[in-house]
C-alpha cells in the first residue's frame, strides 16, 4: 500500500514537473498566435526590442517587467505597438502599448502577476507593419505567495490617487523617463461562489492615456494581469516647458487624471 | 510449554497490531507550554510536497468547558492529527477553532474540525481574503502540497472579530484580539489569561525571516502595542516559544525597520524597485533561515507600500 502511494505520488511528481516546468510555448504556438496575430509572421531579431524579467518572481503579485527598445522613435521609423502576453495567465492579454515618434523611446516598464510558471512575451508592432517578438520565462514562486494586492483597504482608500516621477531635470529635445503610478486595487474577479458570501466582480484599469501638452506619448489598453497600484515607466520628448497628463479609466467607468508641469 | 509460547506469540502479534494501527491512526507531537495549553512545533522550511505545508506552529488550549483550537495546520491530515491529539488528551469538547491569519499554513486543517457545536473565528477581513486567495490556493496545492484541497477546504469563519472579542472556555478566558493590517490584513492574537500567554502567530517570527504580506508600517505600529503587554511567554507563529518579552521581538523589529529605512531612502533618491530588489538588506541574509525564499518578495511588497508615503 506504502509502497502504492510512493509510486502514485512519484508518478504525480513527474507528470507535475513534466507540466509545469516546461519551457514550454505549446499555448502560444497552439492558440495565442493565431488569437492576437492571425497568420501575419512574427520575427524574433534581436536588434529592435529586449525584455527584461526576474527568472524567478519573487512575489507573483508584483513582478517587475521592463521592456527596451533599441532603436529611436523617428517620423520614418518607429515601434507603434507593444502587446504583452504572459502565456499561463487565466487571461493572457496584459497590455497593450501604443507609440508615436514623440515617445522618443518606446520603452515600458510596469509590474505583473503572473500566476504559475510562464513565458512572458512582448510583441513589437513596426510603423511598417513588422512584427518583432521578445521573450522571457518566468517561474511564479508557490508558497503563500497568490497573485493578490496584499492590503486591500489600503488600496481602496488610495483609490485613483495618482503621481507622476521624473528622473532629474527634464531636459528639452531629448527623451526624459517618467514615471506614473495609480492607485488602483486592480481586483481580479477569479473568486469561486462555492466559498463566497460575496463576489466581486472584476475591477481593473482599463485604460491608460498620456499625453504632453495635448500630444500623445502612451496610450496603453490594460488588463487584470497588471498589479495593484499599476505603475509604468515610459519615455517622452519636450521640446519646450508644458504639461505631462494621464488620464486613466477602470472598468466601472470612473476616470481619473493627473497633470505635471514640466520646465525644462 | 509450546502452546504457551503460541499464545504469547499470538499475543505479541496481536499487541503489536494494535500498537501499529495506533500509529497509523496517529496523534501529533506536542509540548504542554502551560497548564492546559499545548503547542506543536513547526520546522523551518517552505510549503512543499514533502511537508504537505504541514510547516507552521499549531495548537490548543484547554478549559473546563471548551477546547479552542489554535490554527487548524497546513493540510485536512495534520488538523485531524491534531483533533485525534486533543482527544487523546481530554474529553473536553472543542467548541472553536482559531484561525489566525488566511495563510495556507494556518488553515487548511479546518475542514477536520467541522461538525456540530464548533464554530470558526477569523479577522473581520479574513472572509475576504479567503475568497480572494482560495480559489489560487485550491488550484495549486496539489502541484505545491501534493494534496489536493477542494471548496470544502476552505471554512469561512463563523463569528468575526472586528476589535476583540473574549471566550470563556470555563475557567479559562482567552481575549482574541482584531488587528490592523501587518504580517497580513487579516491577523488576530490571542492571550491566554490563565497562563499569560501571548499567541501571536505569524505577528511574529523567531528565526524564520519575517514574510510581510500586509504592510510594513502596519505591522511595526501593531508591535509597538503589543510589545508593550505584560505576559510571561509569545509563542510565534513560526520559532520556539519566547519567555522573554518584548526582548524576543528584538530581531524581527531590527530587520523590518532596516527595510523601512533603506526602501525609503531608495524611493526617495528616485531608485526603482528593480534596484530595490536587488540591493536592500542582503547582509541580513545570515541571520535567518528562509532569507532566500522571502527577503526579496519583502521587498517588493515594502517598496509598493511606501512609493505612496508622500
Amino acid at each position: 500500500m506504502k509502497m502504492v502511494r510512493v509510486i502514485v505520488s512519484f508518478l504525480a511528481m513527474f507528470f507535475v514537473n513534466a507540466v509545469s516546468a516546461g519551457v514550454d510555448d505549446t499555448v502560444w504556438k497552439n492558440e495565442l498566435k493565431t488569437q492576437f496575430f492571425a497568420d501575419r509572421s512574427i520575427s524574433e531579431t534581436e536588434n529592435i526590442i529586449a525584455i527584461e524579467a526576474p527568472y524567478r518572481a519573487e512575489d507573483a503579485a508584483l513582478v517587475p517587467i521592463r521592456i527596451t527598445s533599441k532603436i529611436n522613435q523617428t517620423n520614418d521609423k518607429y515601434i507603434k505597438k507593444i502587446t504583452l502576453i504572459v502565456d499561463k495567465n487565466p487571461t493572457p492579454f496584459a497590455a497593450e502599448f501604443n507609440f508615436t515618434p514623440l515617445s522618443g523611446k518606446a520603452d515600458v516598464a510596469m509590474r505583473l502577476r503572473i500566476n504559475s510558471y510562464s513565458y512572458v512575451r512582448a510583441i513589437a508592432e513596426m510603423n511598417d507593419g513588422q512584427l518583432i517578438m521578445a521573450k522571457k520565462f518566468v517561474k511564479a514562486s508557490g508558497g503563500c505567495s497568490a497573485p493578490i494586492g496584499a492590503d486591500l483597504d489600503a488600496a481602496m482608500k488610495r483609490l485613483g490617487r495618482m503621481k507622476f516621477k521624473l528622473s532629474g531635470t527634464a531636459q528639452s529635445n531629448e527623451p526624459n523617463l517618467a514615471q506614473l503610478l495609480i492607485s488602483h486595487p486592480n481586483i481580479t474577479g477569479m473568486q469561486m461562489d462555492q466559498v463566497t458570501r460575496f463576489i466581486r466582480p472584476a475591477y481593473y484599469v482599463e485604460e491608460v492615456k498620456v499625453t504632453f501638452d495635448g500630444q500623445p506619448v502612451l496610450t496603453a489598453k490594460t488588463d487584470i494581469a497588471i498589479s495593484a497600484d499599476p505603475n509604468f515607466r515610459f519615455y517622452f520628448v519636450p521640446q519646450s516647458s508644458g504639461d505631462l497628463r494621464a488620464e486613466v479609466s477602470d472598468t466601472d467607468g470612473n476616470t481619473f487624471s493627473q497633470t505635471y508641469r514640466v520646465e525644462p | 510449554m509450546k502452546c504457551i509460547w503460541i499464545v504469547s506469540l499470538g499475543l505479541c502479534l496481536g499487541l503489536f497490531a494494535v500498537q501499529c494501527q495506533a500509529k497509523t491512526k496517529e496523534t501529533l507531537e506536542v509540548q504542554k507550554i502551560a497548564p492546559g495549553l499545548y503547542f506543536h512545533f513547526g520546522h523551518h522550511e517552505l510549503p512543499n510536497r514533502d511537508n504537505h505545508g504541514a510547516i507552521a506552529n499549531i495548537g490548543f488550549v484547554v478549559g473546563k468547558e471548551c477546547v479552542a483550537v489554535l490554527d487548524s495546520g497546513g493540510n485536512p491530515q495534520q488538523g485531524l492529527l491534531l483533533k485525534n491529539t486533543i482527544e487523546k488528551i481530554t474529553d473536553v469538547p472543542i467548541c472553536y477553532v482559531i484561525n489566525s491569519h488566511v495563510h495556507p499554513d494556518h488553515i487548511f486543517g479546518n475542514r477536520s474540525f467541522k461538525g456540530r457545536g464548533v464554530q470558526f473565528i477569523g479577522h473581520k477581513n479574513l472572509a475576504r481574503a479567503m475568497q480572494a486567495r482560495g480559489g489560487f490556493y485550491l488550484q495549486r496545492s496539489e502541484e505545491q502540497l501534493g494534496v489536493k484541497l477542494a471548496p470544502k477546504d476552505i471554512v469561512l469563519p463563523d463569528i468575526e472579530v472586528t476589535d476583540s472579542l473574549t471566550l470563556d472556555l470555563g475557567h479559562r478566558l482567552l481575549t482574541v484580539t482584531a488587528h490592523g493590517s501587518a504580517h497580513t490584513d487579516n491577523d488576530l492574537s490571542v492571550l491566554d489569561k490563565n497562563s499569560q500567554t501571548l499567541w501571536l502567530s505569524d505577528l511574529l517570527f523567531v528565526e524564520h525571516l519575517p514574510v510581510i504580506d500586509g504592510s510594513l508600517k502596519g505591522w511595526l505600529r501593531e508591535l509597538k502595542a503589543l510589545s508593550a503587554l505584560k505576559v510571561r511567554r509569545v509563542v510565534p507563529g513560526h520559532g520556539p516559544v519566547m519567555g522573554d518579552w518584548p526582548a524576543a521581538l528584538k530581531p524581527q523589529e531590527d530587520y523590518l525597520t532596516m527595510l523601512l529605512k533603506e526602501v525609503r531612502s531608495m524611493i526617495r533618491q528616485g531608485k526603482f524597485i528593480e534596484q530595490a530588489i536587488a540591493e536592500v538588506g542582503q547582509m541580513a541574509t545570515g541571520r535567518w533561515a528562509l532569507f532566500d525564499a522571502f527577503h526579496k518578495k519583502n521587498i517588493t511588497l515594502v517598496f509598493a507600500e511606501l512609493e505612496w508615503e508622500d
